[in-house]
């Protein structure tokens, strides 16, 4: 596989690519810290992708750096055949309630920003006749829920996003695979208390996997979260209201 | 600014003493160790050496910083961040034909607790302690620099870092030389072995023809049969005898809930070593053996320190010297057997020289290691009759094992105490960077 990755540098956005680099594919990162790039590309390397690793600067807050950045990958890679986005932010309700610039910043980054450069990928897919498009949304997206209701506003717009691409496009020959992860235990939600059913990287990164090589248009993982959350939008709103979940 | 800090209670292995403080992780290592007092990795230490020293120290768990940085294929020169697993790297590396210079008897150990307790392994005698592997550390010190220490470049704090528990800085990342090895399989035997006589004797006469070996004593076995056990002996398999295939992932088996204090009785400790000791039926085995099955025998069952129920356990590691007659390893035995000490598990192992570490554990011996359940009243006043004996043969303990020793105790066995608290010092004058082990055994002030 020949794979360009946003968020490779942590969680489960590393798991995945380390899974890949076993395989000895060929990747393409993109990241906003130099020197967390060129450590992540060489961990890769030395984990059996093939060499070497490319890299290029590119920063979700900053749209202007996605076009040269998916220009530099298409270059090394002599075309866009898979993309996956695993990098986002999140910050706790609270957190975002208190901090209305971050509050800006997260929704800009999970919802305008990550549209904006699935838009660009979209256009160098399609005029090669097709690929892969993997994002991960989130269950947040999936009802307004008291602990999400920001960061989960903007992952429902991602998902319905990544929905419509599906419908629209998957003729073409553009795959969008929308990876929603329930709780895994990653820097994000570090000090978070996981409940049952929380997943691990590598467990979620081996999923994913399947589910990109197969075009899957919609994953949970763990795909416990699928149930789960099956039956939290069956839940009527009374009942939204009176529980913490 | 670093990442958040949250409150959590730590334990270690042995699932005592419990202690309270804020925990950092995170897979910025470089971040998070701004302003800690100590790094923890696995721990599988078992005692207090990776808890805070108080509710408000900072401890760093690294278990997330674990890229790999660089490998030269020639050399085996590998570099890479402190929270590494063995387990990852044996995965990686094994069926590539590369194993760690030295192993402990573990695989969910980190790179930096490997450094930070200097660890030794099967291949004592001949390698020595890991640190002697070393070729290079990126630390954090106590001011917030970060420096990059070897033998040719600031060698005190180098040589004070390998085995220092952590004390002299956050290590970040690590350089070493990876071994290359015929195959990933090993070619072992064991023997039945009668007492403890003949258990050194084995243990020296195989030193010269085999890279590893230890020895497995039955510790409630006293009298004429004190020390019997299992010698095992390996060394790694060659190509035309080891299978073609690479070894298969074990299964592994969990403990799914903490036992019962009743589980752990007398009764249940002589059954498991009468069969250890038996299922050995013939005097002498040879054989193929999976690396999993010879190194990390004890990684089959997850969560096995959960066997020792509520209260938690310990173990009890020290080295002695030498004696034409084995004087100092049987007074040991014997104290630790007519004491009521019971052990599931005791291991022995004949030590070679005294390694860089400024405060590392082995030196030329035997050394010995039990592990027993805590009880309250009487494993305090235990280990300190089994520390007194220990100073008298002039022998010392593992900090990476000890939960127990006194300040004084551990003075007496330490004559490198001094230059190692000088080495401190001079890095962390103002002593922030400490453990609940430090204050315990060092006399560091909270
Ligand atoms: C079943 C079992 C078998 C074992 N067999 C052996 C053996 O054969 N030989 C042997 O020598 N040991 C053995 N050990 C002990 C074990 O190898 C050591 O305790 C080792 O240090 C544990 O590594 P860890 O990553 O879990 O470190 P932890 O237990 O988390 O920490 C141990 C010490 O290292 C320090 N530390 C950890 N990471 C860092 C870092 N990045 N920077 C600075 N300090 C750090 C901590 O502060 C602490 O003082 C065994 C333990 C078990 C449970
Ligand atoms: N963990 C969960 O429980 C969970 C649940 C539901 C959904 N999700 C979603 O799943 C995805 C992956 O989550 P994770 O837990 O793996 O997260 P993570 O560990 O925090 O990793 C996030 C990644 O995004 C990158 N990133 C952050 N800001 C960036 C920016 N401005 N430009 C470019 N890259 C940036 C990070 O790189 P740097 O650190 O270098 O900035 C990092 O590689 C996210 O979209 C998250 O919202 C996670």
């Amino acid at each position: 596989m020949k794979a360009v990755v946003m968020g490779a540098t942590k969680g489960m956005g590393r798991a995945l690519a380390r899974l890949l680099a076993e395989r000895g594919d060929r990747l393409f990162l993109l990241e906003h810290l130099p020197e967390e790039l060129e450590r992540t590309a060489g961990d890769l390397e030395i984990r059996g992708a093939e060499r070497p690793v490319g890299t290029a600067l590119c920063d979700l807050l900053k749209p202007e750096t996605f076009a040269p950045a998916l220009d530099a990958a298409e270059r090394e890679l002599g075309g866009l055949e898979t993309v996956i986005v695993t990098a986002g932010l999140f910050g706790t309700q609270e957190q975002l309630e208190r901090d209305p610039q971050f509050a800006a910043q997260v929704l800009l980054a999970d919802f305008t920003n990550t549209v904006l450069f699935c838009e660009e990928v979209r256009k160098r897919l399609l005029a090669r006749g097709g690929g892969t498009l993997c994002v991960f949304s989130s269950v947040a997206g999936e009802r307004g829920r008291k602990p999400v209701v920001l960061y989960g506003s903007a992952k429902a717009g991602l998902s319905r996003y990544m929905e419509g691409l599906d419908h629209k496009f998957r003729a073409a020959g553009l795959r969008a695979v929308c990876v929603k992860p329930g709780f895994v235990k990653t820097g994000m939600t570090v000090g978070l208390k996981p409940p049952p059913f929380a997943g691990e990287p590598q467990d979620v990164a081996r999923r994913v996997l399947r589910a990109v090589e197969r075009g899957t248009p919609e994953v949970y993982v763990p795909p416990m979260w699928r149930w789960v959350m099956c039956a939290i939008r069956s839940l009527p709103r009374f009942a939204m209201r009176r529980i913490g979940f | 600014m670093p990442p958040e800090a949250y409150h959590t209670s730590f334990s270690g292995w042995g699932r005592y003493p419990v202690a309270e403080g804020l925990e950092i992780k995170s897979e910025d290592l470089v971040r998070s160790t701004a302003g800690a007092a100590l790094c923890r990795g696995l721990a599988r230490s078992y005692g207090d050496s990776s808890l805070p020293a108080c509710a408000n120290d900072t401890v760093v768990d690294t278990t997330m910083a674990d890229r790999l940085l660089a490998f030269d294929q020639d050399s085996g020169l590998l570099r890479a961040e402190a929270g590494v697993s063995l387990l990852e790297l044996n995965r990686l590396f094994l069926r590539g034909g590369w194993f760690v210079p030295v192993s402990p008897g573990t695989q969910f150990v980190t790179l930096g607790g490997m450094v930070a307790s200097d660890i030794h392994g099967k291949n004592h005698h001949v390698d020595g302690c890991f640190g002697e592997h070393v070729r290079s550390l990126r630390l954090r010190v106590a001011d917030g620099r970060i420096i990059e220490c070897s033998d040719e470049q600031e060698q005190e704090l180098f040589r004070a870092t390998l085995g220092g528990m952590g004390l002299t800085g956050h290590i970040l990342e690590v350089e070493f030389r990876m071994r290359r090895i015929p195959s990933p399989w090993i070619r072992g035997e064991s023997h039945r072995i009668a007492n403890l006589d003949a258990m050194v004797a084995g243990l020296k006469e195989a030193a010269g023809a085999w890279p590893m070996t230890v020895g497995w004593v039955d510790c409630l076995a006293r009298g004429e049969s004190l020390g019997r056990g299992i010698l095992m002996k390996g060394c790694w398999a060659e190509p035309d005898e080891a299978p073609g295939t690479p070894p298969p992932t074990k299964r592994r088996f969990r403990v799914p809930f903490q036992f019962p204090g009743f589980a752990l009785c007398r009764a249940s400790m002589k059954a498991f070593n009468l069969l250890y000791y038996y299922k050995h039926i013939q005097r002498e085995k040879r054989g193929i053996v999976h690396p999993d099955a010879f190194f990390y025998p004890l990684d089959m069952l997850d969560d096995w320190n959960l066997i020792y129920g509520r209260r938690g356990f310990t173990q009890y590691q020290c080295v002695l010297p030498h004696a034409e007659d084995n004087g100092p390893a049987r007074r040991f035995l014997d104290l630790f057997t007519s004491g009521g000490g019971m052990a599931f598990l005791c291991v022995i192992k004949d030590c070679g020289p005294e390694g860089k570490g400024m405060l590392s554990f082995p030196r030329p011996g035997i050394s010995i290691a039990m592990d027993f359940p805590v009880h309250r009243e009487k494993t305090q006043g235990f280990v300190d009759r089994l520390n007194e004996l220990v100073i008298a043969e002039g022998g010392r303990i593992y900090l990476t094992k000890d939960t127990f020793t006194r300040e004084e105790h551990f003075r007496a066995m330490e004559s490198r105490l001094d230059a190692f608290n000088a080495v401190r010092r001079k890095w962390d004058p103002q002593g922030k960077l400490r453990s609940a082990q430090s204050v315990r055994l060092l006399g560091d002030t909270i």
